[in-house]
């Protein structure tokens, strides 16, 4: 092909007119590329650093150790104890199915916890850790240790977890703690994003419910890379969080036991209650039950059995029940009558064995009456008429008034759970209540205690408390928090003539140390610990017209269900009060038989620094109530643990 | 005086043409790679043998392969131009019937030792072919309908041959670098005008048969679209890519965040993190002082390129080094503008940073023609 030099100087000319042309097309493309770099690299560098950080941080919670609680002498009443635990990471592991068998061989492991497990590991992602078995003895935990190369992936970790070393003896007052639940996070306004860890446990019931800010501390945090899937790269930083604080209770945990001992199997409240200060020595509901099986998560066969049993052992009798306070009741009376000047204490009535009102006959315990009575036979002798007659004279607005001013009626600011207001009944009560007028029975009934009068041991504690000391005595539970005791303001005095007091104190201490006290099988010998008290007997069942006709029936041949409950509140020394005592056997009969001679030997529990002395009591009872305190099942005051019984 | 004369009386011979190389050339172009090389370390989390060994492996292969093209005559691939191009055509035609399908696409030929991607051969061989065409076609005659419509199923034919793969990416290369060569050959301005806007048209067609039993693109492919116009509407899914890819480079600010320290790319956040979407991590790492001089590196090469092709008077070599160096541009500009989210993530390498063997080895090919046409050109 020929081409002229002109033609060959033309197309060469084109040629490099569109090489200039596409060169600055392409110059122009990389001036763009450049500005766009800029602009993403310099101009907006700042938003972009900003969402890498996000990216690859990941903000991680590290669960504070617990507030340990321990009784008034520094005894660990909830601690936390190492939980040894193995965790398999699926990654790490391979064959997920040979490593657990593996793993199941050397531990104790079912074949349905197995199965789980594995199942477990396999449903989630390959590099999330799965906790296969907790609670591990150091035995069994050193065993995977040892054969960690033939375990691959198989960690052996060591996590916190609670116990509470004292089971049985503190279940109602310091309750449990369990894994936080939907409730529990609705129930509160900005739950705590600790609370959403897994596994994270919080107070469900008792102190360790209400005191759960002041136990539970405070995250710490670390700072972990993360790739996109979410796998742990490394910890950047590590913030220790603050460790829950620690809370020392009023209760001895030594009184507390000896209660819940003293108690048995009844179905039976104890409350101790120191009357200087108000603090609870002691709070024993019986039967009780082991808040360790709820932290390990219980069994439906466990909780039914705790649920089915008609002794009732999940509540917390002490202050969830509410009880007619009968015969115990009838010191608040006496005060009203004696404040409203409608009586004295040398104010006699004569009792016929019942009197008569609007034609109905109202008994007295003692059918055959008894004779003229003046205070202080009213109360040792526990005359019913006597009580009739004076409060239609003072009415019932005032014995309701004299009722709170004792510490009825009203709900104290402690913390465990299922707190009872108890009822202290009045006129306007009626009206609200029950939309009728209040009658004259009503305050009969009212005045032993029968009727819409409701307390709780918890409540009868302090008004004996309040009795014997004069003063406005509120009930304590919490004595140190981290180390630091809580200031105790002096309680002002009751605004009750001291005289009344002492009257209403002199037929307390007959109740128990005179001739015909009703208590006297219960009294202490031993002049320096004296006790004063007031059995109660109150009826959980109206009298039927056949039984009546049939004679009265002796408790015991009711079902256990239908018998009367037993009470007992008094105090201890009379000259000196320290301490007063207050204890509802359900369905145990009369008060003088069930509830004062355990009420004795708690108080006596109390006062002394180990067993009740055995020269406190009556020389005939010695030999029996030595029997009795050898046997009653004690944990070692060391150790802690119960002791070891015969099959039962 | 005739193109024979000179080029037997002067074009050096023997060894001596190393010498009369484009050296500025060969180093940059290694400087490059070598960016690429760090960048591979550093993604693997400071391991050799992940990819920057094999890359580098390949790199020395292809730059011996680089300096046998560039010894041997330009005249010589001049006149192999056709028969190369009608190879890479029957492998084309080979791998849509036979070939091993990856990554949901027909793209290579296993033959054992290699695997042959005659999609990549297809982008030099048709370069030349049109040099070819273009130095054999009287300039005179250049914009003549029939003498535009034959360049024009040059390129055409094998570009539908590789969407069909489906290759959206190298289809569109091939226009573009095809179009270039056209362009800078001198023929008529109205010609591009015409197809720019039938272009216009046929995206508006493209979204409007959307849907329809008659959809031109796949799904995948209007999704990346989609992502590209509004990538916050899916960060999790399709708009991932760029939502990351925009932060690890807004993230390296003005220096980077060091070498070995890019947050985003190690850390698995990056998707295609040594292929496509490398410029990334050298961007994190190295901030916009490491990305604007490597961008002013790749505008190094360009330029060298161009020179060439402007000093050259042998029309088949200035055009062969246009379509080279077009070729090498638009990878660049299309990875760029992808990685900087200014356009849809279409998978595309950037050139000499990338992993890929085949890719890598193409383009020093292509390289060693420039070499070659610059060591024999007229003087």
């Amino acid at each position: 092909m020929k081409r002229t030099a002109r033609e060959a100087e033309e197309s060469n000319r084109t040629l490099n007119r569109r090489t200039l042309m596409l060169g600055g097309a392409m110059g122009a493309m990389v001036a763009v590329l450049g500005a766009r770099m800029r602009y993403l690299q310099v101009d907006q560098a700042d938003q972009f650093k900003l969402l890498a950080e996000e990216n690859r941080i990941n903000i991680r919670l590290i669960p504070p150790e617990r507030g340990i609680i321990m009784d008034r002498n520094g005894k660990v009443i909830a601690g936390n104890e190492q939980n040894y635990r193995v965790v398999i990471t699926r990654e790490a592991a391979g064959d997920v199915d040979l490593v657990m068998r593996r793993l199941a061989a050397i531990i104790p492991m079912t074949a349905e916890e197995l199965q789980a497990s594995i199942d477990q590991v396999k449903s989630l992602r390959a590099f999330v850790p799965v906790t296969v078995a907790e609670r591990l003895s150091w035995d069994d935990f050193s065993r995977v240790a040892v054969n960690a190369p033939a375990l691959p992936g198989v960690v052996p970790e060591v996590g916190q977890s609670r116990r509470y070393p004292l089971d049985t003896d503190f279940a109602h007052v310091v309750g449990y703690v369990g894994p936080v639940s939907e409730k529990d996070l609705a129930d509160l306004e900005s739950p705590d994003p600790l609370l959403r860890i897994p596994k994270f446990q919080i107070g469900k019931i008792g102190v360790e419910k209400w005191m759960e800010e002041t136990l539970r501390g405070e995250a710490g945090t670390k700072r972990i890379e993360v790739n996109s899937a979410g796998r742990v790269m490394r910890e950047l930083e590590r913030r220790e969080g603050t460790p829950g604080k620690d809370i020392r209770l009023t209760i001895d945990a030594e009184v507390q036991n000896f209660a819940q001992a003293r108690l048995g199997e009844e179905s039976a409240a104890v409350v101790v209650m120191d009357v200087t200060n108000g603090d609870i020595i002691c709070c024993a509901s019986s039967p009780s039950f082991d808040p360790n099986l709820f932290v390990r998560g219980i069994s439906h066969a466990e909780y039914n059995a705790l649920m089915e049993n008609d002794h009732r052992p999940l509540a917390n009798k002490t202050v969830s029940g509410a009880y007619p306070p009968g015969s115990t009741f009838k010191m608040v009376t006496a005060l009203a009558a004696l404040e409203a000047g409608v009586a004295t204490p040398d104010t006699r009535v004569s009792c016929p064995g019942y009197i008569e009102f609007g034609g109905r006959r109202f008994h007295c315990w003692k059918r055959s009456g008894h004779g003229t009575v003046r205070l202080s036979r009213s109360l040792s002798e526990s005359c019913d008429v006597y009580y009739y007659e004076i409060a239609q004279k003072v009415g019932i607005d005032k014995i309701a008034e004299m009722g709170r001013k004792l510490g009825l009626g009203r709900k104290f600011d402690i913390p465990m759970s299922a707190i009872t207001e108890g009822n202290m009944p009045d006129k306007a009560w009626k009206m609200a209540r029950h939309k009728q007028e209040w009658r004259i029975g009503d305050t009969i009934n009212a005045s032993i205690g029968q009727g819409y009068v409701l307390a709780s041991p918890l409540q009868l504690a302090v008004m004996t408390a309040r009795i014997a000391s004069g003063r406005q005595v509120l009930p304590r539970l919490v004595r140190m928090v981290q180390g630091r005791e809580l200031p105790v303001p002096e309680a002002p005095a009751l605004d009750i003539a001291p005289e009344h007091l002492a009257a209403v104190r002199k037929g307390m201490h007959e109740v128990v140390n005179g001739d015909n006290g009703t208590a006297k099988s219960s009294r202490i010998v031993e002049p320096t610990l004296a006790m004063a008290g007031k059995t109660g007997t109150s009826q959980v069942r109206n009298i039927s017209k056949a039984e009546r006709e049939a004679g009265v029936i002796s408790n015991d041949q009711l079902p256990w269900h239908r018998r009367d409950h037993a009470l007992f509140v008094g105090y201890a020394p009379y000259d000196n009060p320290r301490y007063a005592v207050s204890v509802v056997v359900e369905h145990g009969g009369g008060g003088s038989t069930a509830a004062a001679p355990i009420a004795r030997d708690v108080i006596l529990r109390a006062l002394s620094d180990g067993l009740p002395p055995l020269n406190a009591y009556p020389a005939s009872q010695r030999a029996r109530i030595e029997t009795m305190l050898r046997e009653l099942p004690l944990r070692d005051p060391v150790t802690g643990r119960p002791p070891a019984r015969s099959a039962t | 005086m005739s193109f024979l004369e000179y080029r037997v009386k002067q074009a050096p011979t023997g060894i001596r043409k190393i010498l009369y190389m484009n050296w500025p050339l060969v180093v940059l172009v290694t400087a490059v790679a070598s960016v690429g090389f760090l960048m591979l370390y550093s993604i693997a989390g400071g391991n050799l043998d992940t990819w920057a060994r094999p890359q580098m492996e390949r790199f020395a292969v292809g730059m011996v392969l680089m300096f046998i093209v560039a010894m041997v005559p330009i005249w010589f691939w001049r006149s192999m131009a056709g028969v190369a191009y009608l190879v890479a055509f029957v492998l084309l035609l080979v791998v849509e019937f036979f070939g091993t399908v990856g990554m949901g696409a027909q793209r290579w030929i296993d033959l054992g030792f290699i695997r042959l991607q005659p999609s990549e051969m297809m982008k030099f061989t048709l370069v030349m072919v049109l040099a070819a065409y273009y130095d054999w076609l009287d300039p005179k005659r250049v914009s003549r309908p029939l003498y535009v419509l034959i360049p024009v199923l040059l390129i055409v034919v094998p570009t539908v041959l590789v969407l069909m793969q489906p290759n959206l990416g190298t289809s569109l290369m091939l226009i573009l670098a095809g179009a270039t060569v056209m362009f800078v050959a001198g023929v008529s301005l109205w010609y591009f005008g015409a197809v720019l806007a039938l272009g216009v048209s046929a995206v508006i067609g493209v979204f409007t048969l959307r849907g329809t039993e008659w959809q031109f693109l796949h799904d995948y492919q209007y999704r990346r679209i989609d992502t590209f116009l509004d990538p916050s509407a899916d960060p999790l899914g399709a708009g991932y890519n760029i939502i990351q890819a925009k932060i690890a480079l807004g993230s390296g600010g003005w220096s980077g965040k060091g070498f070995m320290q890019g947050t985003q790319s190690r850390l698995n956040f990056l998707p295609e993190k040594h292929t496509d979407f490398i410029f990334t991590t050298l961007a994190e790492e190295f901030g916009f002082v490491g990305a604007f001089s490597l961008l002013g590196l790749y505008a190094l090469i360009l330029g060298f390129c161009l020179v060439a092709a402007w000093q050259n008077r042998d029309r088949f070599s200035s055009l062969l080094i246009i379509g080279v160096a077009a070729n090498f541009f638009f990878y660049i500009a299309v990875n760029l503008s992808m990685v900087m989210g200014m356009a849809p993530v279409v998978g595309v390498p950037l050139p000499l940073l990338s992993y890929g063997g085949s890719a890598m080895m193409v383009l020093l090919v292509g390289f060693g023609l420039v070499q070659s046409a610059h060591v024999h050109r007229p003087r």
